[in-house]
């Protein structure tokens, strides 16, 4: 009985977290702009991904997935952060952004540009 | 003497447990291996350790974790309603600019990983004085209340946990 549960509960996951990765990439194709696209990934990917190693955790009764989560989490933010400030440099005039507080510049941005 | 074979608690202690999460059984051979590396990593990569971070209530950070947790899986139903039922022209995206207080950059990076990986905001870039961050929200009708949302429930907590 415990068993024909657990494999239940197993394959919602499974389906749970195909169903969130597949939001995620429909959600690059959907949204506009590389900022507004950036949220994809980063969030209902996340939690599909989290399905997936719930269900393997329990699977295989193993504790690596709780590592494979918490590198997830460490690389998942970087490489937004990386995308990010990539784009803000080069793409995004810095007029288009909002001033930092206390009259300080953003890392990432090129000087304004001055007329001349 | 024990500040000197472990300059770093809590890297030690992390270090400790990935060892012995990645060779996934508990064996007297990989807690050796396991205390080795929590000893030697630390030593090795001090210079790029100068400071310590100062965990004042270590344990607050278990509830911090939980709470972005619950955050991380309610906000990805709320970006995937967004995704699938908003018309493309209603999704308001905008920069926003959060005023930050807090006093170690441990604490700002936690922060700035936490506000990537919740509701529909993603961390852009961090100012050179390191007192704000640029945030990027996917749909934000109300820019303030984000702004006071991560100012109450993620910074206020980090405060706490981190002298």
């Amino acid at each position: 009985m415990i068993g024909a549960g657990l494999d239940i509960l197993i394959a919602a996951l499974l389906v749970l977290g195909g169903i969130f990765g597949l939001i995620g990439s429909y959600g690059l194709l959907r949204l506009k702009g590389a900022m507004q696209r950036l949220h994809a990934p980063t969030k209902a990917s996340t939690v599909g991904l989290g399905a997936v190693l719930i269900a393997s955790a329990i699977g295989a009764g193993s504790w690596q997935e709780v590592l494979v989560t918490l590198f997830i989490f460490l690389t998942a933010p970087l490489t937004a952060l990386y995308l990010a400030k990539t784009l803000i440099h080069s793409h995004v005039s810095p007029a288009d952004v909002p001033p930092a507080a206390n009259g300080a510049k953003w890392a990432a941005q090129p000087p304004i540009a001055q007329k001349d | 003497m024990i500040r000197k074979i472990f300059p770093h608690p809590y890297l030690s202690l992390t270090l400790g447990i990935l060892w012995l999460l990645l060779v996934n059984k508990l064996a007297v051979g990989s807690l050796v291996m396991a205390t080795i590396l929590a000893i030697a990593i630390p030593h090795i990569s001090a210079a790029y350790w100068p400071a310590r971070p100062r965990l004042v209530r270590p344990f607050a950070l278990l509830g911090y974790i939980g709470i972005v947790v619950y955050d991380v899986i309610v906000s990805s139903i709320a970006v995937a309603k967004i995704i699938l039922f908003m018309p493309p022209a209603q999704i308001k995206s905008a920069f926003i600019t959060v005023p930050i207080d807090l006093p170690s950059p441990e604490a700002i990076t936690l922060l700035a990983g936490t506000i990537t990986m919740t509701p529909g905001t993603l961390t852009v870039d961090i100012a050179d004085d390191g007192r704000s961050l640029l945030i990027h929200s996917l749909h934000a009708p109300d820019e303030g209340a984000i702004r006071d949302e991560i100012k109450s429930r993620y910074e206020a907590r980090l405060k706490r946990i981190f002298a």
